[in-house]
């Protein structure tokens, strides 16, 4: 089963507890107004389809129900690291030489 | 003895025997606190006890108890006399101190898990370690796709809060667990 780390739990649990909720760091533009049709539908629609790894967002929905943020490898499944909403993306390059 | 209707049904139509005592306790009272972390100690003294911080574990004083859930997320268990006192201190303190305070006593049966083999039956459904949940303590999660809030009372007692509609499905899966301890798998 796959565990993942919960940021504000603290701790390692399995998946059940968790729902997956998209690609992180995506912001909403300030003002839609001001965007064509085609600028508004790469916010909607428009993913990085990563293969390898891919900055996501998770819900402990069954759990303290918090929104966090990981890096997740899609290709092996791995997570790389967990960490709360809000902060910054992590660097890539540490997190893989951590892998090592 | 509980009279909710649902209850009754799901009773009737299931009951076994097993190595673990399963019962279902009387409707109690229970709220569901959010605050923000700030306003904490505004939050304990009209409760009366300190709300615990660390997710997961939980305060006890007298007749009331706080579970915390998530960062901004209490859970606090009460007698049924407590409740008009509970929900006056609060709506005092609701200007200071803004806050949501909901009644949630309806929403969810409570299950007693007691026997050697308690944690052998709640993993069943249960996916997390409950070894590692202290006594004491509890914690939210899942048993067989429903949401449960488990409390663990002593090593080999536990109680099980399920949302009512997932009553049936709950109850029906521990009571046949119970028979297959029973039988000896």
């Amino acid at each position: 089963m796959l565990l993942i780390h919960c940021p504000y739990c603290d701790e390692t649990l399995p998946e059940p507890e968790f729902a997956y909720a998209g690609e992180a760091h995506i912001d909403r533009p300030a003002d839609p107004q001001q965007l064509s049709d085609e600028e508004w539908r790469d916010f909607l629609f428009i993913r990085t389809n990563a293969k390898g790894p891919h900055y996501e967002r998770w819900r402990h929905i069954n759990g303290c129900a918090r929104f966090f943020n990981a890096v997740r490898d899609t290709v092996s499944d791995k997570f790389l690291t967990t960490y709360k909403a809000g902060e910054a993306r992590p660097d890539l390059a540490k997190l893989l030489e951590g892998q090592k | 003895m509980n009279t909710q209707p649902g209850i009754q049904a799901a009773l009737a139509n299931v009951t076994s025997a097993g190595p673990v005592l399963l019962a279902i306790l009387p409707e109690a009272t229970r709220f569901s606190l959010r605050i923000n972390s700030g306003n904490l100690a505004a939050a304990s003294k009209a409760l009366g006890l300190s709300l615990p911080t660390t997710i997961g574990t939980r305060a006890a004083s007298g007749t009331r108890s706080a579970l915390c859930h998530g960062p901004d997320e209490w859970e606090i268990l009460a007698s049924e006399d407590d409740r008009a006192d509970i929900e006056a201190a609060f709506a005092a303190i609701y200007l200071k101190a803004p806050h949501s305070l909901t009644d949630i006593s309806d929403r969810e049966i409570t299950i007693v898990i007691e026997g050697d083999k308690a944690v052998e039956l709640l993993s069943v459904g249960c996916p997390i370690n409950l070894d590692r949940l202290a006594v004491g303590n509890g914690k939210r999660t899942v048993f067989d796709s429903a949401q449960v809030v488990i409390y663990r009372d002593a090593r080999d007692s536990f109680r099980m809060q399920v949302w009512r509609s997932f009553l049936a499905h709950v109850w029906g899966l521990l009571n046949i667990a119970n028979c297959e301890l029973a039988a000896g798998y």
